[in-house]
């Protein structure tokens, strides 16, 4: 007891010095677990608020490793201790009373009866100087992501308590993305004050900003209340802000832009992964294979089953997953066209029905095997999250990593069939047929590798859309009337087609959503196309000389 | 002999007398329209000839799909337009029926909204579209159900076929007309019913669609209509006219070149085609109760074809066995057997187009042949030795 007291004047020492100087000051350096300990215990002693805006502040400026969750939990009404022993704890309500975690040594110290402990009460006045308190811990953390998002919450609920901190930590912060952030948190306090020059001042801050909040509070000024007066009454500020206003909206307006041909394009590059095995199949080699949206789900669905096979490596999982679903839909398309195609070429709407009855037996042997209810694929932790590059952009990593994707697939299979044997020997079957036989060429097995070729193209664009939308037995079919699409317009037996084709009907898509709907999109895309073949009956790029006669 | 004297009588008849199967299958069908409706109605329950109404329901889908099938037939079999999306104009046709009946629910809707239709009323509209208009009236929307396909068909071929879009490209805008459809029905501001379509129809023309007799009647005239439909269709493809379609299916570029103007061809039979389909429609809608945005997938447009393509393309008869063959084998194996329906559906397709390039009626036909063959080299040898 005796140290207790000796503490307590201590701790009314260092208050009151506190008190003078501001908040902040050196950190109070606790040297041992017993002085921590004691410290906290003085939150179960101390009565008055005085006392307890002084131990908060002193709780706040130590070195105590729990100082934000013990504060956290003192706000939401989660800190109690118990009346036998008087610990603190942590208390989380159960149906038979609390669950509590020692404060100090971070014990689980089970369930308790509702009497057996007491609350620590706190009153509004301590509320404000808490969440004054909290903000500026967040403030001075070590990590920038939570800085960056203490300066969000400021910004989204300006008071004035808060200034001096958001001013002290604008003194030390060193990312320029939460500096820029406190501006605009210091600036929202400012737009609330009484003077006119600090109001001018604060929107002319906003300038060059493309903070969201800050916008819709300088739209909010330009309102009029039901008697058709301003809710802003300072004309002078209401216009500056509506200038500021136009000026932010405009460099806004170009992001949007911006982010729009992003979505596009990485819708593109969805369009073109699943579209590029179609134009080996179909374009190259004439076939149109039906079951080309199967195989984009065998390539799902084996993503699906590495998944299963290494739970603990989620992560890595993927990667083993595209060579792969390359390799099952490749050799399935094998399977397919040593059966099937084989007998059919040159009868194109022939093996329109015979792929089409593949897909049915794809898909129910799926659905046996696999059940038809769908099946989720989680996503590594490496393609979530997303590249902030300002307030107004920012461009997600699964998206920016599709883009990368299938362009790489692209080009590695530009270069499979410029620059390898194997392609050459393809291009020559495709070319002529007869020539390339008696030449020497085994045309059979080409036209086999051809055709493993893109439906292995088609797996690995399964494990794309693997991560996009549910794994299940109908996944290829949503996709193949949008493929076709792709290689027509683009022209067939045209990659470079393909290619432009498939980025520039993302881009299409995603500049007439905002305007029509995503629906309303899709079906003026649609409708352009089937204008566009009445147009240019053979596609965008349409393959000239011998090769083009039916 | 006294039969065939009276078909010479008639230019139907000097059709009909130069296509046997033809015959049979009129015949079939005739005797179905009135035995089925009076085996139901006047047979009593539990009787040996007793066809309880659920039958004769699923036996006019098939006739519906029969007709569907006869009009995909006429374009595909015969002139090489291989359409993946005549399901669009089937349910065009369905739509336009549809309103009509939503028309005649009037004040026994939900809400008892005299004017609009439940769909409506709970879209918070307040009065009927424009392109409503009209559709109370039975003979106006009979005729809707032909002109929607028709001037949907004749835009879509006249620009198609003038610019000489062919063979796979054809097939793929068809399909992606038919997807387009599908997705703008989808949407309920098009005021067509939305995801749910049209349905809790209550009568036609003043009659209960839950009657027997309604739907025994309704069952009589698609049989009639697939007879009548079938006239047309060999008339078309019998007269000279017709010879140019398989002209233009076999060597189009050819045709062009002795002097046919080959899209004004292909541009009408796809037109009769559009109206054979939607009148298709037209008279499944009151049978099954409902048309919704789903008779516009692309896959229901491909089994159409594989109707036809299992029946026997380009035969007339053989777009009419294959729709109902392979729609019973349907509904049975979905009943009896749902898993494996798919895999014998799959299988069939990948077999009858490896082996049986004509079909169901190209393998009679064959063995028929062959037996013909046989008794034809029999019959000398057993002169031989006698």
């Amino acid at each position: 007891m005796k140290h207790s007291h000796v503490f307590r004047m201590l701790v009314l020492t260092l208050s009151l010095l506190f008190s003078l100087q501001g908040v902040q000051a050196e950190q109070v350096v606790l040297e041992s677990e017993a002085d921590s300990a004691l410290l906290l215990n003085q939150l179960i002693s101390a009565s008055s608020t005085s006392d307890k805006i002084n131990l908060i502040n002193l709780i706040a400026s130590s070195n105590l490793s729990q100082r934000s969750a013990v504060l956290n939990a003192l706000q939401d009404g989660q800190l109690y201790y118990t009346k036998s022993d008087e610990k603190l704890v942590y208390a989380i309500t159960h149906p038979d009373g609390y669950q509590i975690t020692s404060v100090i040594s971070g014990e689980d110290l089970g369930v308790i009866g509702n009497r057996k402990v007491r609350k620590i009460s706190i009153n509004n006045e301590l509320r404000a100087v808490l969440r004054g308190v909290l903000a500026e811990l967040s403030l001075r953390s070590d990590d920038v992501a939570e800085r960056l998002k203490a300066a969000k919450d400021l910004i989204r609920s300006p008071a004035a308590e808060f200034l001096p901190a958001i001013e002290r930590a604008k003194a030390v912060e060193t990312s320029a993305r939460v500096l820029e952030s406190l501006n605009i948190a210091a600036a929202m306090v400012n737009l609330n004050s009484d003077q006119q020059l600090l109001r001018l001042d604060a929107i002319e801050s906003f300038r060059g900003t493309l903070d969201t909040d800050a916008m819709s509070i300088l739209a909010g000024m330009q309102l009029k209340d039901s008697d058709g007066n301003y809710t802003e009454k300072d004309d002078l500020v209401r216009e500056s802000a509506a200038a500021v206003l136009t000026e932010m909206r405009s460099k806004a307006e170009i992001y949007k832009v911006i982010e729009n041909t992003f979505f596009g394009l990485s819708l593109g590059s969805v369009l073109l992964l699943t579209a590029v095995g179609l134009a080996i199949t179909f374009g190259v080699m004439g076939v149109i294979n039906m079951a080309h949206g199967e195989m984009m789900m065998l390539g799902a669905y084996t993503t699906y089953v590495i998944q299963l096979l290494m739970p603990n490596y989620i992560d890595y999982s993927i990667i083993v997953a595209i060579p792969a679903a390359f390799l099952v839909s490749g050799l399935v398309g094998i399977v397919i066209e040593r059966g099937i195609i084989r007998h059919l070429y040159g009868r194109p709407l022939e093996t329109l029905l015979a792929t089409f009855g593949v897909s049915l037996i794809l898909q129910q042997a799926v659905r046996s095997i696999f059940s038809p209810l769908n099946k989720s694929v989680s996503a590594p932790s490496w393609l979530s999250g997303s590249w902030e590059i300002n307030g107004a952009l920012s461009l997600t990593y699964n998206r920016l990593y599709i883009i990368i994707f299938s362009l790489v697939v692209l080009l590695m299979l530009v270069f499979l069939l410029k620059k390898t044997f194997v392609g050459l020997q393809m291009r020559a079957v495709t070319q002529n047929r007869a020539m390339a036989n008696s030449m020497g060429i085994r045309t059979g097995w080409v036209d086999a590798l051809t055709f493993g070729l893109g439906s292995g193209i088609a797996g690995i664009a399964g494990v794309a859309l693997s991560q996009l939308t549910n794994v299940g037995p109908n996944l290829g079919q949503s996709y193949i009337i949008d493929s076709f699409m792709v290689v027509v317009f683009g022209g067939v037996g045209n990659l470079f087609g393909t290619f432009f084709a498939a980025m520039s009907l993302g881009v299409a898509n995603k500049f007439l959503e905002p305007f029509a709907g995503a629906v309303l999109a899709k079906i003026f895309v649609l409708v352009f196309i089937i204008l566009f073949i009445q147009w240019r009956p053979r596609g965008l790029f349409a393959l000239k000389g011998r090769s083009v006669e039916d | 002999m006294i039969n065939t004297k009276i078909f010479e009588h008639s230019a139907i008849g000097r059709l009909l007398l130069a296509d046997k199967a033809g015959r049979y299958l009129i015949a079939v069908l005739l005797a179905a329209m009135v035995l089925v409706p009076l085996c139901n109605l006047i047979m009593p329950e539990g009787s040996f000839l007793y066809v309880p109404t659920y039958v004769v329901v699923l036996l006019g889908k098939y006739l519906c799909y029969a007709l569907l099938a006869l009009a995909l037939d006429l374009i595909w079999g015969y002139c090489g337009i291989l359409s993946l999306g005549h399901g669009a104009f089937f349910a065009l046709g369905g739509y336009a029926m549809g309103m009509h009946l939503m028309r005649q629910i009037g004040e026994r809707g939900v809400y008892g909204n005299a004017e609009l239709p439940d769909f409506m009323v709970f879209l918070n509209w307040t009065e009927l579209p424009w392109y409503w208009y009209g559709f109370d009236n039975f003979f106006f929307s009979m005729f809707m159900v032909a002109l929607v396909p028709a001037v949907l068909a004749f835009v879509f071929g006249w620009l198609a076929f003038r610019s000489r879009v062919t063979g796979v490209y054809l097939s793929i805008i068809t399909q992606a007309m038919t997807y387009a459809l599908l997705l703008a029905f989808f949407r309920n501001d098009m005021g067509f019913g939305g995801n749910n379509g049209l349905t809790d129809f209550k009568d036609i023309l003043g009659f209960s669609l839950q009657s027997d007799v309604t739907r025994c009647v309704l069952f009589a005239l698609s049989a009639l209509s697939v007879v009548l439909a079938y006239v047309l269709c060999r008339a078309i493809v019998s007269s000279k006219y017709g010879r140019v379609l398989v002209a233009i299916r076999d060597a189009e570029s050819r045709t062009r070149f002795m002097g046919y103007r080959v899209e004004h061809f292909k541009l009408f039979v796809f037109v009769v085609s559009a109206i054979l389909a939607g009148i298709a429609g037209a008279l499944y809608v009151p049978q099954v109760g409902i048309i919704n945005p789903g008779e516009f997938g692309p896959i229901n447009s491909i089994e159409i074809v594989i109707w036809v393509a299992i029946g026997g393309r380009g035969t007339l008869f053989g777009a009419v066995i294959g729709a109902v063959a392979v729609n019973y084998a349907k509904t049975y194996f979905t009943g009896a057997f749902p898993e494996v329906w798919l895999f014998m559906l799959g299988t069939l397709f990948v077999i009858s187009t490896l082996y049986l390039p004509k079909g169901i009626v190209g393998v009679v036909t064959q063995m028929r042949e062959r037996r013909a063959e046989r008794n034809a080299t029999s019959t000398p040898e057993q002169g031989a030795e006698s």
